[in-house]
């Protein structure tokens, strides 16, 4: 838990312009040369209700949120219910202060609007009392009255940001240029002297802390971006132009961020009635010819069971996201949870084929969705991405030079008119789209129609080779057959093809192992790694192929460690299940840490979970957490 | 009319071309009204002027579902009432394809009405057949949206409670600019309607009145129409919204009783199809998306280009 780090939490009340300001505090940070990683707490509500970012920033990668925080500001919720429902609800207005005390760091810098919050409040945390115990350093500044003395009082953000600045001895060079980037007139003004006269009075105040500003320098230039932006970039690479959709909580980022640049680019974006119809109109605009997707949330997402089906059996590409966050049903709609892991993987009827990734970083999340894209076009068949909350909100500084690759509108095994002259048709005329005879890897390349020459029926039923609805035995076989070769062929295409999207961290010969997936991959990197630090002896895996699973590495691996701890965010360790189902072995050498509270876990909480759960150490784990044992013990 | 075929020669298109060559004889049972659908289709899409190669039918499940398997043209047979959003997504991706859905009352009402709505109200640019037989046919007769009350099934024993859907007045209401209701046993109206049906611009919702001779022999399927157009007791203009209503209404409460009534009953020319409101706000390419993915000339954006406001 070393201090070469920043980390900065701010927190006010949903509403209150606490995401627009982090975000540019976080690209001030990356523009003064500084890693930094995001984490984002907020609650389903429009406006108030405690909400909080934090920033870590370093001079070093960053992969994970920190354990805890070293910097609060807390602005106060303007928009907290009035007095009398404070019974209920609590004291709205002060839990921007109250509810962050517990995570903060010994030595912690504590900034809070003493415009907003009042004294008496503040007397009841006993927050002097608590300082002293925990070496805190509290700065008292009435932002709201500076921001109302220049303008409105919505500005005390920009107040803050300034005191920040002062307290860490930071320069205001990058913050200025932000806010000539967004603003302008009056309002920039106003704000810019907000910023000068707080950065003044932090200047002024006698600093106890000894927290300041890391020094970090980039290579190369840098974007800050969060998951939700690879993906959708990462789709636009691959040729996407068409995105259908309905609005649910993460999956909505995706969604909106490729509505707002498709029609500068001639894509097509339509906010349609229901998740079953989203998924229907990806399913119609892919037949037609145009590379598309669709995508939800888990409940939304249950929905899309039906054309996931119909894209199966009629073999039309399809790409689908899904964003996952805390269930059963409605859950909790703005927490992640690695839940929806066994829904993506198992639903819909019959022996159905799918290809599922789960991306653990940023880079990871634009990669397989290129991948996905290639994967689907090529063998004609759905490709689902399965990611949470965490990664589509979390934001990360990328290299510039890392998206610099050509965008890819090759439509697969899709035939040309050209191509459909030499292709096989039946004695009515008709092309064999479905031709088990002349395809390779189980795949048989497609028309579209309009071409010539390449009339068929896509049909859900099952079908002949010109897609006539048909019963037949032989034909049934062939067929399913036929489509199940093509999993087998995208495994081998993943294993040996490409480069394993799968990531390996920590030393080789290390005796014990944490496997993870998805977003979790960050935490369990810098836990591995604190762990080794501290003389285990400790490698991760994070697996990203979930459908074809990789069985060869992931055996590897677990044969190499005496005993593995698998760690990700639900209750019934389903990553877990997959893995022994997969490998029909290793039972007896797997245990589980499980979070599911709504939070991600803290590097912390992974090595703590470590201690105990294999280094056997005789003591229950102190955060929310849950130890699953191995099979047998 | 000119149409290519598999090899690339060109030849005069007719009726014939829409009727496969080698393939299965229908599984509709004798009589039943389906045949109507598919002969005036036959009929009407080389009356009005199209290829079979342009042309994709896409259809739900149920006996209606089968109609694109005994039609020549390229064809999507998707899943239970869900034809409405495979095929609005094919006409944006391409719009120089004409799209034909169809489907079941069962289909088109039930299960997939949440998609009629919003297709009639985006006034996408295809037509569809509803297949209205008042029955669920291939699942055994079960009681369906537009079953009269009273209805008795085997799901429906002691008679349906539910008053019938409005399927002409719901279209209305969605924003449908071509409604028409015809029958299978009146096969020039029929033809007719279909082909102003596909060669409106904007959503043509045809209320397609067929007989199911296993299920439902009690049905007023069967019973003499009269073509509002022809009749001298009838004087409505089907530009009007008002009158249109107000004839829906009529023969809607009456449907199960006595008269019924075919014929257009609404048609709006100056309605704009979706295609064009979406390229009037922008959301629209000119040209067809699809055909963008043979352009070699075509401008591939690249993400990174996007990344300036993230730097």
């Amino acid at each position: 838990m070393s201090d070469d780090e920043l980390i900065w939490r701010i927190a006010g009340g949903s509403g209150d312009g606490i995401d627009s300001t982090s975000q540019n505090f976080a690209k001030a940070l990356m523009r003064s040369g500084l890693d930094v990683f995001t984490h984002r707490h907020y609650p389903s509500r429009i406006r108030g209700g405690h909400t909080y970012v934090e920033i870590r920033a370093a001079d070093r990668e960053v992969q994970s949120r920190g354990d805890g925080y070293n910097f609060l500001l807390a602005l106060g919720d303007s928009f907290a219910r009035n007095p009398q429902e404070e019974a209920f609800y609590g004291n709205e207005e002060l839990k921007p202060l109250s509810e962050n005390l517990d995570d903060l760091r010994e030595g912690g810098v504590i900034v809070y609007d003493e415009g907003l919050i009042s004294d008496e409040d503040v007397e009841e945390l006993n927050l002097e009392e608590r300082a002293e115990e925990n070496g805190w350093h509290v700065y008292p500044i009435d932002l709201r009255g500076l921001a109302k003395e220049h303008g409105r009082e919505v500005m005390r953000n920009t107040a803050g940001v300034g005191i920040t600045a002062a307290l860490l001895e930071m320069d205001l060079e990058h913050i200025e240029d932000l806010m000539e980037d967004a603003m302008g007139g009056d309002i920039l003004e106003s704000n810019l002297e907000i910023l000068h006269e707080a950065y003044e009075m932090g200047q002024d105040l006698e600093f106890e802390h000894d927290l300041r500003i890391p020094e970090g320098e980039h290579e190369s230039e840098q974007a800050l971006l969060s998951g939700s932006n690879a993906i959708a970039y990462g789709a636009i690479d691959a040729g996407c132009r068409f995105i259908a959709g309905y609005p649910m909580t993460p999956w909505t980022d995706v969604f909106t961020i490729l509505s707002q640049n498709f029609p500068d680019m001639g894509g097509i974006s339509e906010q349609v009635e229901d998740e079953i119809a989203a998924a229907a109109l990806a399913v119609g605009a892919s037949h037609a010819g145009v590379k598309a997707m669709s995508g939800s949330s888990g409940g939304g997402f249950a929905l899309m069971s039906e054309p996931l089906g119909l894209a199966e059996m009629t073999e039309t590409p399809l790409v689908l996201v899904e964003a996952m966050r805390a269930g059963p049903s409605t859950g909790m709609p703005t927490k992640p949870e690695q839940g929806d892991l066994e829904h993506v993987l198992y639903t819909s009827q019959g022996d159905s084929q799918r290809v599922v990734f789960a991306p653990g970083n940023i880079e990871e999340a634009y990669e397989q969705t290129r991948l996905a894209f290639d994967i689907a076009w090529d063998y004609q068949i759905p490709v689902m991405l399965i990611y949470d909350q965490k990664l589509s909100g979390e934001n990360t500084n990328v290299d510039v030079e890392f998206f610099d690759r050509e965008p890819s509108p090759d439509l697969g095994s899709t035939l040309t008119e050209e191509e459909l002259k030499e292709a096989a048709h039946d004695n009515s005329g008709k092309f064999k789209r479905f031709d088990y005879e002349n395809a390779e890897d189980g795949v048989a390349p497609r028309s579209l129609p309009g071409q010539k020459g390449g009339r068929y029926l896509a049909t859900g039923n099952e079908h002949s080779p010109v897609g006539h609805i048909s019963e037949d035995p032989d034909n049934r076989v062939y067929q399913m057959d036929r489509r199940l070769e093509k999993l087998e062929a995208i495994r081998e295409e993943l294993n040996e093809e490409r480069e394993s999207t799968q990531t390996y961290f920590g030393d080789e010969d290390a005796e014990y192992g944490i496997i993870t997936w998805g977003s979790s991959q960050g935490a369990v990197e810098e836990a591995v790694e604190r762990l080794n630090n501290s003389g285990y002896s400790v490698k991760g895996l994070s697996v990203s192929d979930m459908m074809p699973f990789p069985e060869q590495e992931v055996t590897e691996f677990l044969e190499s460690v005496d005993e593995a701890m698998v760690v990700e965010m639900n209750a019934t360790a389903q990553f877990r299940g997959l893995l022994q189902k997969e490998l029909g072995r290793f039972g007896e050498k797997l245990t589980s840490l499980l979070k599911y509270n709504g939070n991600p876990f803290e590097p912390a909480e992974i090595v703590e979970g470590y201690e105990v759960n294999i280094a056997e150490e005789d003591r229950e784990p102190t955060a929310q957490v849950r130890i699953e044992p191995a099979a047998g013990d | 009319m000119s149409a290519f075929n598999a090899i690339g020669e060109e030849r005069e298109i007719d009726r014939d071309e829409f009727t496969p060559g080698v393939e299965p004889q229908p599984t509709w049972c004798p009589g039943c009204g389906d045949f109507g659908v598919l002969k005036s289709l036959k009929q009407a899409l080389p009356e009005a002027g199209k290829t079979p190669e342009e042309v994709l039918t896409v259809t739900g499940i149920g006996c209606s579902g089968k109609l694109n398997s005994y039609l020549d043209t390229y064809g999507f047979h998707t899943i239970h009432g869900r034809s409405l959003p495979v095929a609005r997504a094919a006409k944006l991706a391409n719009p120089d394809l004409e799209v034909i859905a169809a489907g079941g009352d069962g289909d088109g009402y039930g299960i997939g009405g949440n998609h009629f709505i919003h297709t009639a109200r985006e006034n996408h640019d295809m037509t569809y057949i509803v297949f209205n037989n008042e029955i669920f046919g291939l699942t055994k007769g079960q009681t369906s949206p537009t079953s009269p009350k009273g209805h008795k099934s085997k799901t429906q024993p002691s008679g349906s409670a539910k008053t019938p859907i409005r399927p002409l007045s719901q279209s209305l209401t969605a924003g449908a600019s071509y409604i028409a209701r015809t029958a299978a046993v009146n096969p020039n109206q029929a033809k007719e309607i279909i082909k102003e049906a596909i060669e409106h611009d904007g959503f043509a919702h045809v209320d397609f009145l067929t007989q199911c001779p296993t299920w439902n022999k009690d049905a007023r399927q069967y019973v003499p129409y009269i073509d509002i157009q022809e009749s001298d007791d009838y004087e409505h203009d089907i530009h009007d919204r008002q009158e249109a209503a107000e004839m829906m209404r009529e023969t809607e409460d009456v449907l199960n009783e006595g008269t019924v009534l075919t014929g257009r009953y609404y048609v709006d020319e100056d309605r704009p199809s979706y295609t064009q409101e979406k390229q009037a706000v922008g959301e629209m390419p000119d040209e067809p998306l699809a055909e963008r993915y043979f352009d070699d000339d075509a401008e591939w954006e690249r993400s990174y280009d996007l990344l300036d406001r993230h730097k």
